[in-house]
Parts: structure tokens; C-alpha cells; sequence
């Protein structure tokens, strides 16, 4: 409302102006949020040093003993105190074993969510800028896509791509197909949202007085426009990472992700799950808990961020 | 008996580091029949006066002293529901943008006649009979069959009258307008303010007017206030204030107000409002960069010549070229601008105007038509090389200085980014020289540099984008509307400064306002456009006394009278 | 109306076409569907002789025309691992997946169309922040992990719910089955409907919220406000009818990935539906049962979509009456 004007301050450095932003005391002063950025920032710690931290290496044959398989967590009775959450159907430590599963949830989630971005983005940017025939034909590709969800098409690349590479040892393509189908599948949310941001930043003058200097066209989308649409793309990107973990895990538990050779937390809840109705529930149920944790918190970031990024909130 | 009696208002609104004081010890008096004015630039804090005495402040707003009475009795402190009650009963309101105002998914039957049996007594059909009788009353023709449509069938001056009948639908006793007339058409404009002013004599009913234009104070007002950041500086009868101000910020808030009536020089030196910044460091143009290797081919005849300029746009599109529809946004259009005037292009909303700037400056491709700038054809340019000198003679200055600049780049990227584009410059070290150079020139300081667009004002940010659109060294300037967005005060300084740069620099200058007291301020000859074709070219002083064609001689009649307003500071400048 | 119908429709068959186009990409070149259908010791002669008879030698586009032709028949092929004909397949088992999706999407509407209203409406009470951090929860909960929690909770600890199949369904019609009508069937459903719906549900409750936040703050509504009108008349009449567009538009997508997310749920609680037979199918490449799969959800989803935009058309007067 007020044209106050700040003229006379000095100029800000950097990290000065993050601290002394809105973004910054919005952040500080929801309580719920700074929890979970401490507690996604401790899940992604002990996740990617997993190696170092896990009290097991879970991949380590030499320390596995089937004798100690399906052994309770320690506060239950026949516990083991090796083993602070017990240990799963061949005799592995749950708690590293959810560690490292982590690890690789994280990773196939990160790379995904990257892969994805990078698709959407470019695709975005292209459609809202140029517009005519390049814009309808990206944006009817997406529509046809967007009736699928996720994960359907997630599991029909991974049938098609198991047909196709049919004989090969599915193990050491799972990742990599993994990463392929859920960028794929993720990547129209971001084309639709850049495209409408571009598509608005686009029409605003500072783009056309860009075109009146003579500005090439790739050089506005990346260096005006790219910079101005990337709060609703980081929003989009920390509510995907959620969404891709659980893609990852689900699709995991139903088989056609990751191996049980290199488990992510979905294939952990999925090797538990057949030892559920003997009353062996912790192989399962550890696993999930730390998934739900792990998304749960990563979901309450993107949504603080998003509604901190919407101007129409304030 | 006042209907509306506000003693020593204060609202605040707590922000994150301190609290804003809004409105400060204001206190107004509404008779019945009578009309208020409150004016004020952006930030004086007269909306918010509006919305605390409907109670609708924006949280965390609240009123923190003072009191408000609607004929004797309290009502500021009164309960939501009591409150509620009051609202559209006892107060009406009419708020700025017709087109957002509507419920989209209603008739306006439905909106009508729940807000009359909301308040009256009435049974459906008799709610009905005085729905149809109000949109008659404010002025649409074949009320009963109008009634029946939604929002979006009606044009924006209609549905400004439609929220006129909401608001007067239970008969209130005050009704408080909220800039009622400024998101319309001049012409339009006019018309609603006449109607706001009959119906305020025939019901007898006391109307709060807030508005930025001095133009609708002198039209329809019987008293004005003028408030300036939250404070009252002056209230009285609006003859008396507007003929002859005491308080020094009216008097320059008046001289600033750009008149059909008189041309001036330069406008007076508004001295009590926004400091431009730091004072203007003089730059030597004969020796300066900016002055320099302005050797631009000569022209025999205009600059810029335009034949027959066309323009449509598809509005609905097609596989099949005779089902494809258009909008003819610019039809046949012919003019010259002669090297070193300012051509004005003067017109309503949608008349095309602007689209004959973007297209000149090639933002759109012409449809058809040639336009000759210099010896050169701008319509059938081939090569990149060839456009790129182009884009540097012409340079453009845009309405809105909000998105006018890029949030994420230094103002001093922004005015550098041409220069190196155009490699208009040695080395770096000299761009640097050279962005400095040009934020002095144009009042900033090159401090300013440094900072990044959002820490500027309106008329600060017109100012970067003047710099920039200089950093080209360009012959031809084209402004689209360049004072539209900003407050009277800032407008004068904004011109002066166009005024200043056009004299030294010798520029040539396509000016574009819906605005014609900025247009006969600014212009040495000006073409009147209305749907798309240019209806009159003519020099300024002739078209203003003695215009020929009719639509022009009907836009002149249509400015608010400016007669009321004090000449005096105008005459000693 | 009558042309915004064509065009949709048209919309539609130009997707449903796409669709087909991978279908039979699909169907044809993922594997060799010979080998699928013989035994090894088949001669190289009689695999000739069956790829001429089933006219995989014709011009692609003719096997694509018969392809279409086929599927309009519902006629999918055959099954590689069930050697059945697939539509025989599915239509066993489409009534269990649609009565589940049925059950979860009403769950979903009935309870997050209210909780949404009310946490839209009244942005700062306790009851919406504990609605919004329940809805969070749900969409951080992957679906089989709920289901496996409600299992855990329902049918191991309490052994109140069965925790897999239909229950006893009766035959109604020729093919169509339902346990609708058994307490063991209405039983069974309850666990697998919750599971699938509530995903939707907190979508469905946080998206009305989000739009009745954004109709609060237009004009209108202000406007509304400021003629008096009461809190009821506001919220519903004006506030929740604006909201309608986009929530019917996402509400309408959301039927369509209940169906995709029943294969999480159908092999959870081993529901036999036709997701089941889709994931089996997918873990034994049986290229048939998959690309009948794709066309028949992507039939159900362009359905709903252009039912959706059919709705659009009587709520938004925009869309029904020209500009005069």
C-alpha cells in the first residue's frame, strides 16, 4: 500500500539480505517449520553417511547370520542388544538396513526430481515463450500424459523396459529405469508450471524492453525469465522429492523397483510385509515409519514454502 | 444533522518491525445530499478511512483511536453482527474495479435481490420489481431483460452502474465510493460521476468520494479533504481549497495536475513531496559519452514514417482460414514524426494506441503496411545485423514501473545490459563509468546502482528505465503511457525530466497517454486514434481549440473542468 | 453447447488415439509376440505359417487399422501367461476394481469436501491447523503403508476386518459381480476403501481449502461483505460456488488415479481387481493384458474428463451465454 521509499539505505550484502528478508523471519517464526528443516536435514545426514554412521553394513556377508534372523527390537522380549530395532528375515540390522535403504530412496528421489526439472523446465520455458504451434504440441503431449498418473506410467516404462531388455539381469538396470519412468512421469507438472509463469512474465514489460534492446530470445528465456519463474519451480521440486520417494517405495513394494539385493525403504516394507501376520510386524512396520518421517517432513518444508512463496497469502 | 461524523480517527496496522500508522487523526463530516471528497496520492491512507468506517479493514489493521457516528450513533465499536447489519442497510459501497466487483456465477437478478431481502422486508416478487427498478434508475436501458444476465454480459461502465444499484439496493443513508471511477474510460467516466451526483441530490444521500483525481474532486465534490501520508492537511469547501490552497502540500499537489487549459514550459518544482534522490549531477553532453557519435545518418523529411499500418490478432483460431476470427486492433493507420518533436498518440482503452508503439518498436509483426524509419524499411528487415541497429536508434519506455525492470538483476546490471549488448563500450571499466554517469543524469545517484529494483518507488523505478532505455544512446524514444501508474506529484517530475532529456539530447519521441492534459503538456503535434483508426492528426494548440473531427471535439468536452483549480503557482513559474 | 460438446469429443478420440498408437507400439514390438504364443520346438515353417495367419507380415498400418477395429470389439488378444482371451479377464475383474474405486472416491468426497469448507473458512481455528496437519500426515503416508498399518491395526492385532478379497459377492446381471449386497463383501471393502480414498481425500480437503482462501480475498467477495449480506449467503452462495471449477476439474482427475493407485491397494489386500492382474502382467511381461490395461484406463480417464468439462459448462455461466 504505502510507496514507502527506501532509498536511502545502504546496499545489502547477500547473506544480509537473506536474514533481513520476509522468506527468513516467515521461516523462523513457524515453529512446526524449523523443526522440520532439522529434521530433514538429520534424515538426509544419516541417510547419505550411512556407510559411516549405520552400526551394520547390511551388504556384508561376512557379519550376516541367518541365526540372527527376524530377532525383536530390544525393549521386546528375546531381543538382541546388537540390534536396537531388530533384524529382518535373513538376519540384518533393521536399523542400518533402514539407513541405507534410505540412502537409496534419497538418491533415486534426488536424481529423479533433477531429471525431471531439467525436462520440465526446458519445456516450460520453450512453450510459454514461443507459444503457436511449439506450445500446443508440448502441451498436448503433457495433457495426455497428465490422465496417467504417476505411477501408472512409472510401472508401464518398467514393463515395457522389461520386455525389451528381457533376458538381461533386471537388477542392474532397476535403478537406472527407475530414475527414467519417474521423470517421466513427473516431468509435465513442472512444463505446466513454468509455462504459466512464463506465459505471465512473458506479457510483463521487463521481458519486451529486453526484445526492444535486441535481447536473443534464448538469452531472455535463461538469464530474464528463467530467474523470475524458479519460487513456484522449487516448491514444485521439494513436494516432488516427497512424491518421488513414495513413487519409489511404492513402486519398490510392488515389485518393480528396487531390488532386493539393493533395498530402498519400499523394498524393506515389502520383504516385511510377508512376515506381518506371524507377528514379526518391526521388519515392516520400522521401515515405513522411517519413510513416513522422511516424506512427512520434506512434504511440511515444500508446503511452508509454498504457501511463504504465494504473494496472495500475506 | 451530519449522517457521517468521524472525530480524530487513528488506524494502525502492526507490522513485522514497527507499527504503520495509516490514518492519523482524522476527523471528517458527511452531510446528507451532500458530496465528500477525500484526496490523496498512493500511501495517504484514504482508502483505508473508507474501509474503517464499513469496518473492512484489512487485518491486522485496526482502528486505535478516535470515533466514528452514522447520524449521532456509534458505530466503530459496534459488534460484528450489529456491524453487519449496518453494512448495504445504512452504508452502501461502490469499490474501484467493476469487472472484479460482480459475483461471475450469478445473475444480477440474484445478486440484487439477495441483497434487498437481506435488508428489507420484501417477498421474492417485490424484491424482484424494486431489483428492475434500480437498474432502471442507475441508467441501463431494458432493465427487466438485463436483469436477467450475468456480469460478464455487460460492458464496464454498465456493470459499474449495476454495482451502484447494489450498493443503493436498501436505501442507505451514506455511500462510500472507493476510487469509483478509475479503472473506467474517460467518457464513461464522466457519465457515472453524473449519475453518482444525481442520485446523491434526488435520495437525499450523503456520499464519501476517494479518489487519486483532482479532476473528479472539481467535478462533483462539495467538500474535499486532502490527506497526505495518513494526516489531513487541508479540508474545507472544495471551491475554496482547490481555488485557493493554504497548505503547501495542496498548492503543489495542484500545480502538478497536468491542464488541458494552459501549456506550460516546465512544471512548477514540486518541493514538499518525494525527493528525487541525489541532486542531479551535470553531465557535459558535448563531451560525454551519451552526447557522443550521435552521427546518425541524415533524413531528408520525417523520421519515422508510417503508412498504412495494420495489425489483427487471431481471437479464435482454426485449421480452416475462413473460420479463423480477428481482432483489427489497428486499421490503415498513416503518420510522420519529424526528427526531434514529440508526436503524441492520445485515445480510450483499446483503441490501439499502444499496439501501434510495439509494433513500431517490432514487439509485433505488422499485418501490414510499411514503416520507413530514416531510409530504412523497418518491415522488411532480413538480418540479425540489420535489426540489431535498428533496436539501438529506437528505445522504448514503459507504463508500468513495477514489472518494468527485472527483480532479480542490480539496477546497474539492467542499465549495463544494453550497453554491452550493443558493445557500445571499450571495457568494463568504462560500462561502469557510464551506468554511473547515466543514474546521476537521471537523478538517482550512481549509488543506486547497487540496489535492486523493489527498493525504489514508482517514480524512482521510471527513472532506471529511463536510464536504460538511454544506455543505447537512442535517436527515437517511444513512451507508452510513462505516467499512467504514478501519482500527480511524481508525473511532473517524470515529464520534466523527459522534457529535459529530449531538449539536450535532441530525441525524438512518440508519446502515448490516455491522458490529454499530459499529451498537450508533452506534444508538439498529436494524432487522436478510436478503435483502431486514427480519427485526426493535427498540432497541439489546434487540436485543443479548435478540433475538427467529432470523436475529439466529444473527448474534449468530456475532461473534467479544471476552471476551479488554483493558477497560482503555474503563473509564477 | 452442442459445439463445445464436439469439440471435447474430438478432444477425446484424438487422445484416445494416441493411446491406441502406444497400445499397439506396445503390443507388437515389445518381445515377439510368436515366441510368447509357441513352444520352443515349433518349427521356424509353423511360426511362418501363425505370423501370416495373424496378419503380423500385413503393412503397419494395417495392423494398426485392425488393431483399433479389434479393441473397439473388445477384442485385447490373449493372455501370454493365462492363454485366455484378455477381455474375458478383465471382465471378471472390473467390477471389483470399480466397486472399490466407487467406495474409496465417496469416502473421499464425503469426508473432505466438509473438513475442506471448514478449514478454508475459518484459516486461523485449532480444528483447521489439526485438519491440515491429519491431511499431511495422509499425503506423506504412502498408500500401501496405510494399508498395511490398517491391517496391522484391523486384522492381525484387533481381528476385526479381514485384511484380503471381496468376501462373498453375488452375481447381478450376466457378468457383473458385487459385495455390496453381503456383510462379508461390505466387510471386506472397508479397509481397502479407506486406504485408497484417503490419499484423495486429503488432496480433495486441502485443495477447497486453498481455493476458498483465494475466493475470500477477490473483490466480489468484499463486495458481498460490504452490502451485508450474511456469512451464510457469502460462504455458500458466492464463496463455495466459485471454488466449484478448479475442484471439480482436479476432483474429476482424481477419480481417475483412484483407479491407477487400486493396483498399490488391490495387491495389498489382494482385492481381485484388474490392477492385481495389471501388476502380475507387468512382472511377467504380458505385453496383452498391459496395453489392454493402458486402453481401458485411458478410456475410463478420458471419460471422466470429458464428463468433467461437460459439468464446467452449467456451473460457469461464462462458458454457457456469449458476450452480447
Amino acid at each position: 500500500m504505502a510507496d514507502v521509499s527506501t532509498s536511502n539505505s545502504e546496499p545489502k550484502g547477500r547473506l544480509a539480505r537473506i536474514i533481513d528478508s520476509d522468506l527468513f523471519h516467515s521461516f523462523l517464526r513457524s515453529k512446526v517449520t524449523v523443526v522440520a528443516a532439522v529434521m530433514t536435514l538429520l534424515l538426509f545426514l544419516v541417510a547419505f553417511l550411512a556407510p559411516w554412521v549405520a552400526p551394520h553394513n547390511p551388504f556384508d556377508l561376512a557379519t550376516i547370520s541367518i541365526l540372527d534372523a527376524r530377532v525383536p527390537p530390544v525393549w521386546m522380549e528375546f531381543a538382541d542388544p546388537r540390534f536396537l530395532l531388530g533384524t529382518d528375515d535373513q538376519g540384518r540390522d533393521l536399523l542400518s538396513g533402514i539407513f541405507y535403504g534410505m540412502r537409496i530412496s534419497l538418491i533415486v528421489g534426488f536424481c529423479s526430481v533433477i531429471a525431471a526439472a531439467i525436462i520440465g523446465i526446458t519445456a516450460g520455458l520453450v512453450a510459454g515463450y514461443m507459444g503457436g504451434r511449439v506450445d500446443a504440441i508440448i502441451m498436448r503431449i503433457a495433457d495426455v500424459q497428465l490422465t496417467f498418473p504417476a505411477i501408472l506410467i512409472a510401472l508401464l516404462i518398467d514393463g515395457v523396459a522389461a520386455g525389451i531388455f528381457g533376458g538381461i539381469d533386471r537388477e542392474v538396470f532397476a535403478f537406472y529405469i527407475l530414475i527414467v519412468a519417474l521423470a517421466l512421469s513427473f516431468w509435465v507438472q513442472y512444463a505446466r508450471t513454468v509455462r504459466g509463469s512464463t506465459m505471465v512474465e512473458k506479457n510483463k514489460e521487463y521481458v519486451q524492453a529486453a526484445r526492444v534492446i535486441g535481447i536473443p530470445s534464448v538469452i531472455i528465456m535463461v538469464r530474464h525469465i528463467l530467474p523470475n519463474v524458479m519460487g513456484p519451480v522449487l516448491v514444485i521440486a521439494t513436494i516432488n522429492l516427497a512424491l518421488a520417494i513414495v513413487t519409489e517405495s511404492s513402486l519398490s513394494f510392488l515389485g518393480v523397483g528396487m531390488p532386493p539385493t539393493q533395498p530402498s525403504l519400499g523394498t524393506l516394507i515389502a520383504i516385511g510385509n510377508d512376515f506381518l501376520y506371524s507377528g514379526e510386524w518391526w521388519i515392516a512396520i520400522f521401515p515405513g515409519i522411517a519413510l513416513a518421517l522422511l516424506v512427512l517432513n520434506v512434504n511440511l518444508l515444500g508446503d511452508w514454502l509454498r504457501d511463504a512463496l504465494n504473494p496472495k497469502l500475506r | 444533522m451530519n449522517v457521517l461524523d468521524i472525530k480524530d480517527l487513528r488506524v494502525e496496522f502492526p507490522g513485522r518491525k514497527s507499527v504503520f500508522v495509516a490514518v492519523d487523526e482524522v476527523s471528517l463530516k458527511v452531510e446528507a445530499g451532500k458530496i465528500l471528497g477525500v484526496v490523496g496520492e498512493s500511501g495517504a491512507g484514504k482508502s483505508t478511512v473508507g474501509n474503517a468506517v464499513i469496518g473492512l479493514l484489512q487485518e491486522p489493521g485496526h482502528i486505535a483511536g478516535g470515533q466514528v457516528y452514522l447520524h449521532g450513533q456509534r458505530i466503530d465499536e459496534l459488534p460484528y453482527k450489529k456491524m453487519r447489519q449496518l453494512r448495504g442497510r445504512k452504508i452502501g459501497m461502490i469499490f474501484q474495479d467493476p469487472l472484479t466487483s460482480l459475483d461471475p456465477l450469478q445473475t444480477v437478478e440474484a445478486q440484487l435481490v439477495e441483497t434487498i431481502r437481506t435488508h428489507l422486508p420484501l417477498s421474492g416478487k417485490e424484491a424482484q420489481q424494486r431489483a428492475i427498478e434500480l437498474i432502471d434508475a442507475v441508467g441501463i436501458p431494458n432493465p427487466a431483460e438485463r436483469i436477467k444476465q450475468y456480469p460478464h454480459q455487460f460492458s464496464g461502465g454498465m456493470r459499474q452502474r449495476v454495482v451502484i444499484a447494489l450498493a443503493l439496493c436498501a436505501e442507505p443513508e451514506l455511500v462510500i465510493a472507493d476510487e469509483p471511477t478509475t479503472a473506467l474510460d474517460v467518457s464513461i467516466q464522466a457519465q457515472i460521476l453524473e449519475l453518482m451526483k444525481k442520485l446523491c441530490e434526488e435520495r437525499n444521500v450523503a456520499m464519501l468520494v476517494i479518489t487519486h483525481d483532482m479532476g473528479v474532486i472539481a467535478d462533483i465534490t462539495d467538500h474535499v479533504a486532502v490527506m497526505y501520508h495518513g494526516e489531513l492537511v487541508e479540508y474545507g469547501e472544495t471551491n475554496q481549497v482547490l481555488g485557493a490552497p493554504n497548505h503547501p502540500y495542496t498548492q503543489s499537489l495542484i500545480s502538478a495536475v497536468p491542464r488541458p487549459d494552459i501549456k506550460v514550459e516546465r512544471f512548477p518544482v514540486v518541493n514538499y513531496i518525494e525527493k528525487a534522490g541525489t541532486p542531479q549531477k551535470h553531465i557535459d553532453i558535448s563531451t560525454h559519452w551519451l552526447g557522443k557519435s550521435r552521427e546518425y545518418e541524415k533524413v531528408n523529411g520525417p523520421l519515422v514514417q508510417i503508412r498504412d499500418l495494420e495489425m489483427r490478432f487471431e481471437t479464435k483460431g482454426s485449421v480452416f482460414p475462413s473460420q479463423r476470427e480477428y481482432f483489427h486492433a489497428v486499421k490503415k493507420v498513416s503518420f510522420d514524426i519529424n526528427e526531434g518533436e514529440t508526436f503524441g498518440l492520445v485515445g480510450e482503452s483499446g483503441s490501439g494506441k499502444s499496439t501501434v508503439a510495439r509494433v513500431v518498436t517490432g514487439l509485433y509483426h505488422p499485418s501490414g503496411g510499411s514503416i520507413l524509419f530514416g531510409n530504412t524499411e523497418l518491415t522488411s528487415l532480413k538480418n540479425q545485423r540489420e535489426t540489431m541497429a535498428m533496436r539501438r536508434q529506437m528505445q522504448m519506455i514503459f507504463q508500468d514501473p513495477y514489472s518494468s525492470l527485472n527483480a532479480r538483476m542490480r539496477v546497474k546490471d539492467i542499465i549495463a545490459e544494453p550497453i554491452k549488448f550493443h558493445k557500445l563500450a571499450s571495457s568494463n571499466s568504462e560500462v561502469r563509468q557510464i551506468v554511473d554517469d547515466l543514474l546521476d543524469h537521471v537523478g538517482l545517484g550512481a549509488a543506486a546502482g547497487l540496489k535492486f529494483p523493489h527498493e525504489f518507488s514508482g517514480g524512482q523505478r521510471q527513472r532506471i528505465s529511463i536510464a536504460r532505455a538511454l544506455a543505447t544512446r537512442p535517436r527515437f524514444l517511444i513512451c507508452d503511457e510513462p505516467t499512467s501508474a504514478l501519482d500527480v506529484s511524481i508525473q511532473a517530475q517524470i515529464l520534466n525530466l523527459l522534457k529535459d532529456l529530449q531538449e539536450e539530447l535532441g530525441l525524438t519521441m512518440l508519446f502515448i497517454s490516455h491522458d490529454l492534459a499530459v499529451i498537450r503538456q508533452m506534444c508538439n503535434r498529436i494524432g487522436v486514434m478510436r478503435n483502431g483508426e486514427l480519427c485526426e492528426v493535427a498540432d497541439c494548440d489546434q487540436l485543443f481549440e479548435n478540433p475538427q473531427h467529432e470523436y475529439t471535439q466529444q473527448l474534449l468536452n468530456l475532461m473534467p473542468s479544471m476552471e476551479l483549480l488554483s493558477r497560482a503557482n503555474l503563473e509564477t513559474a | 453447447m452442442i459445439g463445445f460438446a464436439t469439440r471435447r469429443l474430438l478432444q477425446a478420440m484424438i487422445v484416445m488415439l494416441v493411446v491406441a498408437l502406444l497400445a499397439f507400439t506396445m503390443f507388437r514390438f515389445v518381445g515377439d509376440p510368436i515366441n510368447q504364443m509357441v513352444g520352443i520346438e515349433t518349427s521356424i515353417e509353423e511360426r511362418e505359417a501363425l505370423r501370416e495367419r495373424l496378419g503380423l507380415n500385413d503393412p503397419i498400418p494395417v495392423q494398426f487399422a485392425r488393431f483399433i477395429g479389434n479393441a473397439v470389439q473388445f477384442d485385447f488378444g490373449t493372455s501370454y501367461q493365462f492363454k485366455q482371451p484378455v477381455s474375458e479377464l478383465f471382465a471378471k475383474r472390473i467390477p471389483a476394481t470399480l466397486e472399490l474405486s466407487f467406495a474409496s472416491f465417496v469416502f473421499a468426497l464425503i469426508v473432505g469436501i466438509p473438513m475442506g469448507i471448514y478449514a478454508g473458512l475459518n484459516r486461523e481455528s485449532a480444528i483447521s491447523k489439526l485438519f491440515l496437519s491429519v491431511s499431511l500426515v495422509g499425503i506423506s503416508l504412502p498408500t500401501f503403508f496405510i494399508g498395511i498399518l490398517l491391517i496391522f491395526l484391523f486384522s492381525v492385532t484387533l481381528q476385526w476386518l479381514p485384511s484380503f478379497g471381496r468376501g462373498d459377492v453375488v452375481q447381478v446381471g450376466s457378468w457383473w459381480t458385487t459385495g455390496f449386497l453381503t456383510a462379508s463383501g461390505l466387510k471386506a471393502l472397508i479397509l481397502p476403501a479407506v486406504t485408497l480414498g484417503m490419499y484423495q481425500m486429503t488432496l480433495i480437503m486441502r485443495l477447497i481449502r486453498a481455493e476458498m482462501l483465494e475466493v475470500i480475498r477477490t473483490d466480489y467477495i468484499k463486495f458481498a461483505r460490504a452490502r451485508g449480506l450474511p456469512d451464510r449467503l457469502v460462504h455458500f452462495r458466492h464463496a463455495l460456488k466459485n471454488t466449484m471449477v478448479p475442484v471439480i476439474t482436479i476432483t474429476g482427475l482424481q477419480l481417475g488415479s483412484i483407479i491407477a493407485f487400486a493396483t498399490i491397494t488391490e495387491t495389498v489386500f489382494q482385492w481381485p481387481g484388474m490392477g492385481l492382474m495389471f501388476l502380475q502382467a507387468v512382472q511377467n511381461v504380458d505385453i496383452p493384458i498391459m496395453s489392454a490395461y493402458l486402453l481401458l484406463t485411458a478410456f475410463l480417464f478420458v471419460a471422466i474428463n470429458f464428463i468433467v468439462d461437460i459439468l464446467y459448462f452449467f456451473i460457469d455461466p461464462r462458458l454457457r451465454v456469449g458476450r452480447p
